[in-house]
């Protein structure tokens, strides 16, 4: 009897559980899950939920229930890893052991490693946080909105862009845009990482009056003032100041020989083994490779890993061409007025951008809907 | 780059842009005031990013260097 561990219950680590428990038999293997939350959240609802059209209670669902029964479910925080004993230890105390590991802890919105930020900042990256947002928005009568990336890499790198669009018109259905600014920070030399994406945003930032500051990494936010300083020199009053907190990988990975200080786990970007070792993968946020912080990206990785174990419980060869991860991932775009597009791409082929259009937007609402029915269980 | 004392330094070979632009922002936060820090980049992309991130900034460009076969070291000195 072999033991597979998977740490954490979000899309990659619910996706390869439910994919291990229906090609493996109960007899061969032992898998379990292993998440601080009882809740596997949707995150990419959180979105919308500072426009009011998503009640941040109903964006969970019991990580319980969407596990196939052959999966065990653990409650509990991993405190450390060694990987030269093939253990683990728990907040709780218990000790677990593996002959197999899946590491998929995901990202965690760190907004106290900025001066100010918790004071004077918001965010969507909770969904408390995309709550008291909501708040502030409702009573917005007017004046500067700042929106921006407060570090890079951040959870879904179009949020904050879809964020700035989908304010851009919510203002405007408000009847508020006239007397509102709206600026958007990001921290390198364009608007956004990938050259082929720039010019549609540019283009949408044109057209609806959004100004950008390039080269803006956020140093501090003063509550008092309200203006937000860049590690540039460039400083920013608001009266809103929506910011993508920095990100962090799990604190049990921050500084750990397998990962890098910020909590990153070194991952082969092919075959998702965690620096070489042959029994331990890393997939979804959790990385270190440089592609998107994505669902989707976990979504496509985790099929890659589930080949490679139920190969090796089989001493068998994965089948060809299945247990290697090409850098796929496939982002929609919401950009307001009932428009989105859409981002695939992979290692090798950079996205195509085109104009949004109703039919994406329709697919995007579409997709956030039946979510909980096709991708935590595996059907697709 | 002789006689210029590097506090720290980053090899970013092998990751891509924004990669070595983020470490040279990330080893100039971690700096002090009047030290020189280095990244080392394999990315084509740095030629133009770096040394323009740090003009914007208003840092110092001490100097770039080719260290291999298409790679550069990028010196900055966090001057304020």
């Amino acid at each position: 009897m072999k033991t597979i561990l998977i740490l954490g219950g979000g899309t990659g680590g619910t996706i390869v559980a439910n994919r291990l428990a229906h090609g493996l038999r109960p007899d061969d293997v032992s898998i379990e899950v292993v998440s601080d939350s009882p809740l596997h959240y949707y995150q990419p609802a959180q979105l919308y939920v500072p426009f009011g059209e998503e009640d941040p209670r109903k964006i969970a669902r019991s990580e319980r229930k969407l596990l196939n029964p052959k999966v065990n479910f653990r409650i509990d925080t991993i405190s450390e890893w060694i990987p030269d004993k093939q253990l683990l230890r728990t907040a709780k105390g218990e000790n677990l052991s593996y002959d197999f590991l899946v590491i998929a802890t995901g990202s965690i919105a760190c907004p106290e490693a900025v001066e100010g930020f918790v004071a004077g900042a918001d965010h969507f990256y909770t969904p408390e946080a995309a709550y008291r947002l909501y708040h502030k928005l409702s009573e917005l009568e007017g004046g500067r909105l700042v929106v921006g990336v407060g570090g890079i890499p951040y959870k879904c790198p179009v949020a904050p862009l879809e964020f700035t669009l989908l304010a851009e018109a919510f203002l405007t259905h408000k009847g508020i845009r006239s007397n509102t600014e709206i600026v958007y920070t990001f921290p390198l030399n364009e608007v956004f990482q990938i050259a082929s994406v720039v010019p549609v945003v540019r283009s949408l930032f044109e057209q609806r009056s959004i100004r950008a500051e390039t080269f803006f990494n956020l140093e501090s936010v003063d509550p008092e003032k309200k203006v937000v300083k860049s590690l540039e020199g460039t400083e920013l009053p608001f009266d809103i100041l929506v910011m993508t907190p920095p990100h962090k990988g799990a604190a049990f990975l921050r500084g750990h020989p397998m990962a890098d200080n910020d909590g990153w786990v070194n991952t082969d970007r092919n075959t998702l083994r965690v620096n070489g070792l042959p029994n331990v993968w890393a997939l979804g946020d959790t990385t270190n490779l440089p592609i998107s912080k994505a669902g989707s990206t976990a979504h496509f990785e985790a099929p890659v890993i589930v080949e490679q174990i139920m190969a090796t419980i089989r001493r068998q060869e994965p089948p060809p061409g299945k247990a290697t991860y090409n850098g796929h991932v496939t982002c929609f775009i919401d950009a307001g007025y009932g428009k989105a597009t859409i981002l695939d791409f992979d290692y090798d082929h950079p996205p195509t951008v085109y104009e949004p259009d109703e039919f994406r937007h329709l697919q995007k609402m579409a997709f956030n809907k039946l979510y909980w029915h096709l991708v935590p269980t595996a059907v697709i | 780059m002789e006689g210029v004392k590097i506090a720290k330094e980053s090899d970013a070979r092998g990751s891509f842009c924004p990669g070595p632009l983020m470490e040279m922002i990330r080893l100039v936060r971690s700096a002090n005031v009047g030290e020189v820090v280095a990244v080392i980049s394999g990315d084509e992309g740095s030629k133009k990013d770096i040394p323009a991130w740090i003009n914007k900034a208003r840092y110092e460009l001490v100097g770039t260097e080719e260290v291999g076969p298409g790679a550069s070291r990028f010196l900055c000195r966090k001057n304020h």
